[in-house]
């Protein structure tokens, strides 16, 4: 039984977006799904229900039909209430619901024994889900209609030109904040030929703002702002004052400004004042794209844009919706990805498999049973220590336990190797004197040590390691060193003058390696720097 | 000095010893860990000629022959170049398997600590082993000394039936082992000894003599490997702790990279002592290398290089042997700098076998004052290639050969390598078409995005820096 996946349209005011586009509805059909479409769905991001249908999908007039007759249901914005109602009982239900802002919701939603992805809930540092990222999909359009907005309300070019009617100078754009939508702002800007800034409180994307043609402008001020996730966290208070002015710097320099700054789960910070906007030059351009969330800017009015003191004040909540088709594609093309990982099987049935630390984030509700918050997901990048992945095959037929330390992949291989070093050890233990048995413990300890100690060494040190090794290994001088004269007691017939003439040459030998090796370890080591 | 003291001091050495190996772990201890090593070892030398078991008698011997292999030794370590350091350590190496077999000798024709029973039979296989040991890591650095510095031809030599050979030695060094344990006299057991450690010598030859040019990190790794169990095994035949230890350890830290260096090629630790790979053009090329790959080699020139590393904003510079050879690591960082300055993202990925010995081409860029934390090993780097807008490969073949993942057939199937084929535009830089070591054609050169800079590297670097600046 392959299953249906309905795309309702969106229902809420001015929400021009679509769950999914009719290149996507193919790939779903390849999978194996069955794709129904509500009728005028893709209306307002041109795509008309003539190309859902040459696409292969089945399209459904009325709400009410489609939820019915759907399975799945990609959704664009949270549902309502009236949407929840419609729903199937134990469908599937995959688009935004920000479980945290929005649980009668959730327990709506569990009510219907649903299953319920969140894609704003991926676990988003995981690498293999950043196919699936719709926030950053999304916030990327989000960054390039904020720049577009700010040149429509800027009275201005962009680009500095020299024309024969006159000089243009470039505009000088702030960029606060440099998440995803602020990054996209940046090249969007930078591709419009005007000069941007920008500004993170998290130290580390100052190399990406550089990367994307900014110019990254530092706050006076020393403190790490990365809160985990790839989110930025609040600032201590000296952190937030010397902030202050460097934005009461930027306001008056600049043209305009875009702030992109939000931190999960409060509302948007406070960046730019009444003070600063009363600052700026008259004809400058602000877009808040954190309006939803009570806006970086004092005056911001959420989802309208104000002239105050003579600066446009750009305030929309639906950014992304203003360039329906391109975020339609992105968002259509990252639940494509997610659907991939449901249905591996590629036989239009999706599998929840709570194992998969992506999916797992995703699912907020399996089966009716809240599941969200999901548990931190554990870092699958983390380097695997490569020591004891794998059992050491040439050091072990020396004999000397170096596999020992390792998780050998086959049991019978363990078992020979332990048995002939349990037959090894009990010939040794049967025939040698106790003397030997005490050197013996040192040395293989000693070689465990070794292993454990060696393990470590950075790839990029190998050389200067062996030249060390090397040197230390000229301790046979001391072999040498105890044979040079004959003992005190007397020996017998010891043939002294050859003993000497032999530990001599050894002492030699071992001392170029010894002064050598220490000497030139030193000057290669001097030549690592950072 | 009483037995005691020299004992814990010793003890002390040891320890110091073990930090040393543990200091090198992260470039900002390593310094530390070198004057570890030192400190350990002057404590050493020091309990030991003042200890015990030396007398007055013997001073002067000792600063007489301290002076002269000290002197050598500072003088060999100021004026090796950094492009020699393999040389350097494979005659390091030599030496230390020489003054093992002096010992073992001197130690079977002291007669002054008489044995019996099991014990003399023990302390006899000790010094047998120990000589053997010794003997092999002498005459196997020698030749890895040669093959390195260009004195003998990189070429495995193959004689026919070489294991046979191989197992007719180990057979007649156990004969002779079993008379020299039966031995009535000195004299006696001396002509065992002897006979054994010519065929020690012949086969530490011909085991290097096997392997070729691009198996040389394992070699030189396992020979590091082999004078620590020398040192080891000396320790056993006097009865001294340290010795063992610090054997043991240098042993198993040469184990340890050699076994990093076969993983880094995919390749067997047997199967690259039994030798015989790299043939150059051989069996093992011929078999797979009948479908030339398709596609057309696209050369380009100083200025054309300039041009593209100009426009990049993402470069990965792949360095291997030729640069090396060149010399040209010191243009190779100019340019970085030049283009570091201009915004470009500069780094460089390093193979694990890239050069003739483990870590040689970190040494090399740390000489030219590359900061290491540019430099990144082959697997933090190999997803970044497709985000990569230029990759430069300096003098490297082997080591971003596409066939190692494609082709199952290729001799060098299976080996971890740099996927420089992934960026943008890749440009090797190479003398001519020639292949590599492992005597394997490279698609790499043949593909769409691929261009080749032939010449000495040094010299086009330094045209591409001047095209640069212009």
């Amino acid at each position: 039984m392959t299953l249906m996946i309905g795309i309702p349209r969106e229902t809420a005011a001015g929400e021009k977006r679509v769950a999914t586009v009719p290149e996507v509805v193919e790939k779903l059909i390849k999978l194996g799904f069955k794709v129904a479409v509500e009728s005028g769905a893709g209306d307002a991001s041109n795509c008309s229900d003539g190309t859902y249908r040459a696409a292969g999908a089945e399209i459904i007039a009325g709400a009410a039909k489609l939820w019915a007759a759907s399975d799945i249901v990609f959704k664009v914005c949270v549902p309502t209430s009236a949407e929840v109602d419609l729903m199937r009982e134990g469908g599937t239900l995959i688009g935004f619901i920000w479980p945290a802002q929005n649980p009668e919701l959730m327990q709506q939603l569990a009510a219907k024994k649903a299953t319920v992805l969140a894609i704003d809930s991926l676990p988003r540092q995981l690498s293999r889900a950043q196919k699936m990222d719709a926030l950053t999909s999304q916030a990327g359009v989000a960054g390039y209609r904020a720049v577009i907005e700010a040149a429509n309300a800027f009275g201005r070019f962009f680009n500095g030109q020299i024309t024969a009617a006159g000089k243009v100078p470039p505009a000088k754009i702030f960029i606060a904040g440099a998440g995803v939508a602020g990054l996209a702002a940046i090249g969007t800007a930078v591709g419009l030929g005007a000069i941007v800034r920008a500004n993170d409180t998290r130290a580390e994307v100052a190399d990406q703002v550089v990367s994307m043609g900014g110019e990254f402008v530092k706050v006076d001020y020393e403190e790490e702002g990365s809160g985990g996730g790839g989110y930025a966290k609040v600032m201590s208070e000296g952190f937030q004052k010397a902030q202050r002015e460097m934005y009461a710097k930027q306001a008056r320099e600049v043209d305009i400004i875009i702030t992109t700054a939000l931190i999960p789960g409060k509302p948007a910070p406070r960046l730019i004042t009444a003070e600063m906007v009363q600052s700026m030059k008259p004809g400058s351009v602000i877009v808040d794209m954190a309006a939803e969330r009570g806006g970086n800017c004092e005056l911001t009015e959420p989802g309208k844009a104000v002239v105050k003191h003579g600066v446009t004040i750009v305030g929309y909540t639906d950014l992304p919706s203003r360039l329906a088709k391109q975020s339609s594609t992105l968002y259509a093309t990252n639940l494509f990805r997610l659907t991939e990982e449901l249905c591996k099987t590629k036989d239009g049935i999706i599998n929840v498999n709570m194992e998969d630390e992506a999916i797992r984030g995703l699912t907020v509700i399996k089966d009716g049973v809240v599941t969200w918050p999901a548990p931190a997901p554990k870092l699958s990048a983390a380097p695997a220590k490569p020591a004891a992945a794998k059992p050491v095959a040439a050091p072990a037929a020396k004999g000397h336990g170096h596999g020992g330390g390792g998780t050998p992949a086959s049991g019978t291989k363990t078992a020979v190797m332990f048995g002939v070093a349990a037959l090894l050890f009990w010939f040794i233990g049967a025939s040698a004197p106790a003397a030997f048995l005490g050197h013996l413990t040192v040395f293989v300890l000693a070689c465990f040590v070794g292993y454990m100690v060696v393990w470590n060494v950075t790839p990029a040190l190998h050389t200067p390691l062996m030249s060390v090794t090397n040197a230390i290994s000229s301790i046979i001088a001391i072999g040498a060193l105890v044979q040079i004269a004959p003992p005190l007691m007397g020996g017998g017939d010891r043939p002294d003058d050859w003993i000497r003439w032999l530990a001599v040459a050894g002492i030699a030998l071992t001392t170029v390696n010894m002064f050598g090796g220490f000497a030139v370890t030193q000057r290669m080591l001097a030549m690592f720097r950072k | 000095m009483s037995a005691s003291l020299a004992t814990v001091s010793y003890i002390g050495a040891t320890i110091l010893f073990i930090l040393s190996l543990g200091g090198l772990s992260n470039p900002e201890t390593s310094r530390r860990g070198n004057l570890y090593g030192i400190i350990g070892m002057t404590i050493a030398v020091l309990a030991t000629v003042f200890g015990p078991r030396v007398t007055m008698a013997g001073i002067p011997w000792i600063i007489g022959a301290m002076v002269v292999g000290g002197g050598i030794g500072l003088y060999a370590a100021r004026v090796v170049k950094m492009t020699q350091m393999p040389e350097l350590v494979a005659l390091m190496h030599s030496l230390v398997g020489l003054a093992a077999a002096l010992v073992g000798f001197a130690s079977y024709i002291d007669t002054s600590n008489p044995l019996a029973g099991a014990e003399k039979s023990i302390h006899e296989v000790e010094i047998y082993l120990g000589i053997l040991i010794g003997a092999v890591t002498f005459s196997g650095s020698i030749i890895a000394f040669g093959k390195l510095s260009g004195k003998i031809g990189g070429k495995p030599l193959l004689l026919p039936a070489r294991h046979w050979m191989n197992l007719m030695g180990l057979l007649v060094v156990i004969i002779f082992g079993w008379q020299f344990l039966h031995a009535e006299s000195v004299s006696a057991g001396m002509i065992a000894l002897t006979v054994m450690t010519v065929i020690s010598l012949l086969f530490g030859i011909h085991m290097v003599m096997a392997i070729g040019g691009a198996d040389m990190p394992v070699v030189v790794s396992m020979l590091n490997s082999y004078s620590g169990w020398a040192a080891a095994a000396t320790g056993f035949m006097l009865s001294n702790d340290l010795l063992i230890v610090t054997g043991a350890l240098v042993g198993s830290s040469g184990a340890i990279l050699s076994y990093i260096m076969c993983r880094a090629m995919a390749r067997n630790f047997i199967s690259v002592i039994a030798g015989g790979f790299g043939t150059g053009g051989g069996a093992p090329a011929a078999a797979s290398g009948d479908v030339q790959p398709a596609g057309e080699v696209v050369a380009v020139s100083a200025a054309e290089t300039a041009e593209l590393l100009r426009e990049a904003k993402n470069v990965i510079i792949v360095p291997g042997y030729g640069m090396a050879v060149a010399q040209a690591q010191h243009t190779v960082y100019e340019i970085t700098q030049h283009l570091r300055e201009k915004g470009v993202n500069v780094r460089f990925g390093i193979h694990p076998v890239a050069g003739r010995m483990p870590g040689h081409m970190n040494v090399l860029l740390a000489e030219a004052k590359v900061p290491y934390d540019i430099v990144f090993e082959m697997d933090e780097l190999n997803q970044d290639f497709p985000n990569t807008d230029v990759a430069m490969v300096i003098g490297a073949n082997d080591i971003v050969n596409p066939a190692a993942q494609d082709d199952p057939n290729s001799p060098i199937a299976g080996m971890p390598v740099l996927e420089v084929w992934k960026a943008k535009t890749s440009i090797v830089m190479k003398r001519s078409m020639a292949s590599g070591y492992a005597g394997v054609d490279n698609p790499l050169f043949y593909k769409e995005n691929n261009r080749m800079l032939f010449g000495d590297a040094k010299k086009m670097l330094e045209e591409v820096f001047v095209a640069l600046k212009s």
